[in-house]
């Protein structure tokens, strides 16, 4: 038998909701069910709120000018500021407009998780996980003296792992081509990004690591001086020909697999 | 200023979060680089050695019997999933909470692109399955839609075994 230690766990959910499977893991039994649906009702609204494939959105009838800006809420106004200074801090590669049709979602699923976050810290969460279709978000520690391991998705080879953070406290969010091939759109361009096949960003708050992630992708060469100069933030990035790159503050590589 | 705080690593070896050693931008070195990084990534780890050393000793997860047969197999379905390509729902054979192998149960059906889309994802997510099962991930950055219609699944099945 096992000496280690058996975590009586919360709970564990999955919800389909903006476009995605979001799974909340809670690892602090202390957190209940209705701390959950708390959780789910928050993705919820911020899904009619924010989609732009549901027509009655906000942001939809924002995007075909129904409504002004003026009439909408004071959190629809804070997301489109923090999406509107994202553009700037990438220099354009990150773009609310891109496409000529308001889509915020770059920035909106992550700053949805962190509010999702904050509602289970509020609640007294000591330990969840959230992960929003690869965007993940964690806090506290899974058991006692482990991190949380996040698995990076390698993109030539999805069913591999090329990379593991390990953390406590951490917002990670891959950008990437995998399987849908490139969707990610150079809004400088009009076109599809294709130097990087995957970009991953590390840092103390999904909403931005979300945005920028996405922009780096669209940056395609240019990505890693610019990464290199986010301050707070760390980035691990694949190119198409499979060469690896990261920031000086990505966790220290470690070889272990021995060569033949 | 603020710098990200990172858990404390340990210094067991097994642990591997980066290989390569190449700088970006040198288009020379890249096709060794990319060989390089790929035959000594991270899912090398999990199956280099095949003990338990692969974490430290309070060795806490307790999800995984490793190297242990103990317990019938026994089958769990995953819920039922739509993805843009159609509903998708996955079986996931279990012992001791070890995942054994993962199966489809229904594929997105309809026009040939689906199909296809279907029958490049099984066998990959089966063996992503088994890999992050190995590798002891509590979760995955990256996924795509189809793919997050099997990992959720898949996760469902690994809740409804209460691992």
């Amino acid at each position: 038998m096992a000496a280690a230690p058996t975590l009586t766990r919360g709970p564990k959910h999955v919800e389909h909701v903006m476009g995605t499977a979001v799974s909340i893991d809670v690892r602090d039994p202390a957190i209940g069910p209705e701390t959950v649906k708390a959780v789910t009702a928050w993705l919820h609204h911020v899904d009619a709120t924010f989609s732009t494939y549901q027509a009655d959105s906000t942001i939809s009838r924002l995007g075909r000018g129904e409504i002004q800006l003026a009439d909408c809420s004071q959190t629809v106004r804070w997301v489109l500021d923090r999406s509107a200074a994202l553009t700037r801090l990438t220099n354009g590669y990150f773009d609310a407009y891109h496409s000529r049709q308001l889509d915020p979602s770059g920035h909106v699923k992550g700053w949805a998780i962190d509010q999702a976050h904050h509602i289970l810290c509020a609640a007294g969460s000591s330990s969840h996980c959230l992960n929003a279709g690869g965007d993940v978000r964690t806090h506290g520690l899974p058991s006692p003296g482990q991190p949380w391991r996040i698995g990076i998705v390698d993109p030539q080879d999805p069913s591999e792992l090329t990379a593991i953070v390990q953390a406590s406290d951490i917002a990670v969010a891959t950008s990437g081509t995998a399987e849908r091939g490139p969707h990610v759109i150079n809004p400088l361009t009009g076109r599809p990004a294709s130097d990087l096949a995957s970009v991953t960003v590390a840092g103390d708050n999904l909403a931005d690591v979300d945005a920028y992630a996405t922009a780096a992708m669209a940056m395609g060469n240019a990505a890693p001086a610019w990464l290199t100069g986010l301050e707070g933030f760390e980035a691990f990035v694949i190119a198409t020909d499979g060469a690896r790159w990261w920031t000086d503050g990505w966790a220290t590589p470690e070889l272990h697999a021995s060569h033949p | 200023m603020r710098r990200i705080l990172y858990a404390a690593l340990s210094t067991v070896a097994g642990l591997v979060l980066l290989v390569g050693v190449k700088t970006y931008g040198s288009p020379s070195a890249h096709s060794s680089t990319a060989g390089t990084a790929r035959d000594t990534g991270a899912t090398g780890t999990g199956r280099a050695d095949g003990s338990s050393g692969t974490h430290n000793s309070s060795g806490s997860d307790g999800t995984t019997a490793k190297g242990k047969a103990s317990g019938t197999p026994r089958t769990v379905a995953g819920q039922t999933v739509d993805t843009p390509y159609g509903p998708v729902q996955v079986e996931v054979r279990l012992s001791a909470a070890k995942i054994l192998d993962v199966n489809a149960l229904r594929l997105p059906d309809g026009n040939q692109r689906d199909i296809e889309i279907a029958r490049y994802a099984i066998p990959q997510l089966r063996q992503e399955a088994l890999d992050a099962q190995s590798a002891q991930i509590d979760t995955v950055s990256g996924a795509t839609y189809t793919s997050e219609g099997y990992i959720r699944s898949l996760q469902s099945a690994l809740d409804q075994s209460g691992g």
